[in-house]
């Protein structure tokens, strides 16, 4: 048996104190489509940029072709015969398809000849495209396959794919399987990055599951089921008894069909969102990066307003107010990213503390700061949560993410809110950290609060959430009491493209 | 190779260094074209920037072309610390002085005390309204306030020349492109005897001590600062754009107005088909060369009205045209925000590889 065209053997490499990956070893063959799975922060981008050049491990080696392989970069992996298509395109909108592919293309030639190589690989891999469209009027489909054809243009024997079908229809993406299982054929290998579970199972015949920066598993995924898939990337979790929502049934927070147009190709439209959470209770929405949690964050926090009956707090609709009218009824929000959009960086604590917490804390007279009052104030939310830093006047900057984290939560909390949404509480944030801050929303939810948690850790949800939903394609699953669903009906709920209806057919996704 | 790579965070030392070093490169680059001019290039700096400082007019009229700059530059460095970049403080300015300038001429005859007032007024609101035009265009239609606050500034300044050279032109002033001489009772007392050095100075160091606990204490400078700086999260807290750009938009236009009525009741005394050199424009430099902090742009204005009276003093002692003033101001900018870059980046030796 001949070599395996890559070979990766122990890579590890680290950032700060996580281990993005930890001894991962994987080699991809000629001819195969190789799929890597794993949930947001397994691993798989860290690794991928190691085989692309944009990374070098810690330790560990890479072989290609059997031979011991050093990339300094994107160029030299290009060289090499290594091609990759980014999730997110890197095109200029106003130039046509052909200039694109010159510019990126490492060796042009003249324009006639690179017209008649464009016009070959579109036709030989069914990738039709106008060489002469400019970038701005085409689809995503489309802006896709200029980034296939720029890789194939320098016929590459290794073709890695970062979440392609995350921007496609699904007509677009039966397109795209037709070309990858083409170029599977003629002896090129395919890394295949993605956790659309039954995507994986239709294309791939190798599959290396990847958990916490760990290799967990490595199957044929034609063999096994989207659930059996979606267990192995999750994993067997311990789930804590949890006893029912305590609280009482007033209904604070009211989502009546939600439905919210992509801002941009990026952006994912949310359909007909329904949820609500009663006073005394955390409602988590699970669900992996990019399935519209962002949006619905902004459409209930007001940064992005909506139909005015669509949100509804304490049954009054808030759906045409900004951020400041719904803190003026008693809501807090805490979005998932902490520098720049919680928090501004360059500032001092006191004054990120001001940022939200101005008219609630009353810390304004006269058109000012009132800055004894504030600073006090953030005295408090440290010493509350324990927020590790050399005093009220830190910059937000010199905060460590689960310190800084800490801090916000504690900000929003000391507004005495009566309704709460977070997004992503405890991402990147420390075990220790993580703790306080699940302690602090539960101890709200018990005082009588209405806490929304929106989080891609499902042992978090599981841990403080009474009742769950998922958010998969913009579209959010019926909400189910939390000791009533398993790990693996949550996974596979997460895991599905187009989830249309729920709680049917979970083991049988794919036909 | 030289590589250049973001810092993480500015570095403060450089922030505070840049001037300096920027002034520094500038001299060097003024000696070195003297010197190329056939010049003596110590003799060349001297008549430039010591000799004006060496008796009392010259002082009094150092402060007299400070003043409109940091009056303006005060208005133009809240703005552009919310990210809002009002370049059109020259048209506000030239409308300020129209509109003041209109008051003045319409009560010539008067002699009243509220006289004075009135026509600052109008020049304050005269300011602001030309710069709510861009402000309307920017939140109404998303149009760049740059293009159109600079557009606006040639539409203003040829309004002023068809007005002097028109209705507004003095009957009793053969013909002259100038208005008539404004009344007292609407020209600003002076502050030093047989000096041009009037009352706009208090006003430019009220609007820095203004301008200071704006941004430091207020509400509202909060506001703008987090806008500047961190535009999602102003969002996130609510904060309305739209406000913040109409606010930083008057506020500026209206201290530019202020500038300009100041100059042609105080400084000129009339309307001229040009009441300015170019301060609208300089402000720009002097908001920078101060680091968009209302006490550094005292200093800062002071070294570029400098600029202006060591050009027009060269003009005289060494016959290089007025044109050196333009030239060490561009070269300052250009200078400074050279060194800017290293407040946000470092550039690093590279070409060989490690690891």
């Amino acid at each position: 048996m001949t070599a395996p065209l890559v070979a990766l053997s122990n890579i590890t490499r680290s950032f700060g104190d996580v281990r993005a990956c930890d001894g991962i070893t994987l080699s991809l063959e000629r001819g195969r489509i190789h799929a890597l799975l794993g949930e947001n922060g397994a691993g798989k981008s860290t690794l991928v940029k190691i085989i692309y050049g944009l990374l070098r491990a810690d330790s560990g080696s890479l072989a290609w072709d059997g031979r011991p392989m050093t990339v300094h970069g994107p160029a030299e992996a290009r060289a090499l015969g290594i091609g990759m298509v980014f999730q997110h395109f890197n095109l200029f909108e106003s130039m046509t398809v052909l200039q694109n592919i010159s510019l990126a293309v490492d060796s042009a030639g003249d324009m006639t000849r690179l017209r008649n190589r464009v016009r070959a690989v579109s036709a030989t891999y069914g990738l039709p495209l106008e060489a002469d469209r400019h970038v701005h009027t085409l689809s995503a489909g489309e802006r896709q396959r200029i980034e296939i054809i720029r890789c194939l243009l320098q016929d590459p024997q290794l073709l890695i794919l970062d979440e392609p079908t995350s921007v496609l229809t699904p007509q677009e993406a039966d397109r795209l399987f037709g070309t990858l299982r083409q170029l599977r054929d003629e002896g090129r290998a395919i890394l295949y990055i993605s956790h659309k579970l039954e995507e994986v199972r239709a294309l791939c015949e190798h599959a290396t599951i990847l958990r916490g920066g760990r290799v967990v598993s490595r199957c044929d995924p034609r063999s096994e089921t989207a659930a059996s898939l979606a267990e192995r990337m999750i994993g067997h979790r311990p789930v804590p008894a949890r006893r029912r929502a305590a609280g009482g049934d007033g209904e604070r927070i009211r989502v009546a069909g939600l439905s919210v147009r992509a801002a941009d190709r990026f952006g994912v439209t949310l359909s007909d969102v329904s949820l609500a959470v009663r006073r005394g209770e955390i409602l988590g929405i699970a669900g992996i990066a990019g399935n519209g949690q962002g949006e619905l964050m902004a459409a209930l926090s007001g940064e992005a307003p909506c139909d005015p009956g669509a949100v509804l707090f304490d049954s009054q609709p808030v759906g045409g107010l900004g951020p400041a009218g719904r803190r003026a009824r008693g809501a807090v929000f805490a979005p998932e990213e902490r520098y720049g959009h919680a928090a501004v960086t360059s500032m001092t604590l006191a004054e990120n503390l001001f940022l939200t917490a101005a008219r609630r804390l009353r810390l304004t007279r006269f058109g000012l700061m009132r800055r004894a009052e504030t600073g006090a104030a953030a005295e408090r939310v440290i010493a509350a949560f324990d927020v590790r830093t050399t005093g009220t006047g830190a910059a937000a900057s010199s905060l460590s993410g689960g310190n800084l984290q800490k801090f916000i939560v504690g900000r929003e909390i000391a507004q005495d809110p009566e309704i709460m949404v977070v997004a992503q509480p405890t991402w990147g944030v420390d075990a220790g950290a993580a703790g306080i801050i699940r302690k602090a929303l539960r101890d709200r939810a018990d005082r009588g609060t209405a806490v929304l948690v929106i989080s891609q850790d499902l042992d978090e949800i599981f841990e403080i959430c009474d009742r769950i939903a998922v958010i998969a394609g913009g579209r959010l699953s019926e909400i189910r009491e939390i000791d009533r669903i398993s790990v693996e009906e949550v996974g596979l709920l997460m895991g599905r493209s187009h989830p249309g209806q729920t709680g049917s057919g979970l083991t049988d996704a794919v036909d | 190779m030289l590589s250049i790579e973001a810092r993480g965070e500015p570095s403060r030392l450089w922030t505070a260094l840049s001037p300096a070093i920027a002034i520094g490169l500038t001299l060097c680059f003024g000696a070195a074209l003297f010197a190329l001019a056939g010049r003596d290039p110590v003799h060349a700096l001297y008549v430039l920037f010591i000799q004006p400082l060496t008796d009392l007019y010259g002082l009094t009229e150092l402060l007299v072309k400070a003043t409109p700059l940091i009056l303006i530059a005060t208005g133009l460095s809240i703005g552009f610390r919310a990210n809002v970049w009002n370049i059109g403080a020259e048209g506000q300015l030239t409308v300020g002085a129209i509109a003041g300038g209109g008051v003045a001429i319409t009560f010539h005859e008067s002699g009243s005390a509220l006289l004075l007032p009135l026509v600052l007024c109008a020049g304050i609101a005269g300011g602001m309204a030309w710069a709510a035009i861009p402000a309307l265009l920017r939140t109404r239609f998303n149009a760049n306030e740059i293009l159109t606050s600079l557009m606006l500034t040639y539409v203003a300044t040829l309004l002023l020349g068809f007005l002097v050279h028109g209705p507004w032109r003095d009957p009793e002033g053969y013909n002259f492109p100038e208005s008539r001489m404004f009344p007292d009772a609407a020209t600003l007392p002076y502050l030093v005897d047989d000096s041009r050095l009037h009352a706009g100075l208090v006003f430019a160091l009220l609007a820095v001590a203004g301008g200071w606990v704006l941004m430091g204490r207020s509400v509202v400078g909060f506001q703008l600062r987090v806008s500047g700086q961190s535009p999602a999260a102003a969002r996130y807290a609510g904060f309305s754009t739209t406000r913040l750009v109409w606010f930083a938009l008057l506020l500026s236009g209206g201290l530019a107005g202020l500038a300009g009525i100041s100059e042609a009741s105080g400084t000129i005394g009339q309307l001229l088909p040009k009441i300015s050199p170019g301060y609208g424009f300089t402000a720009i430099i002097v908001a920078f060369l101060g680091r968009l902090h209302p006490v550094g742009i005292i200093p800062a204005g002071l070294l570029i009205a400098l600029s202006y009276i060591g050009g027009e003093l060269a003009q005289i002692e060494l016959g290089v045209p007025a044109s050196v003033t333009g030239i060490f101001q561009g070269v300052l900018l250009f200078f400074l925000l050279g060194c800017d870059l290293l407040t946000q980046h470092r550039v690093r030796l590279s070409g060989f590889r490690t690891g």
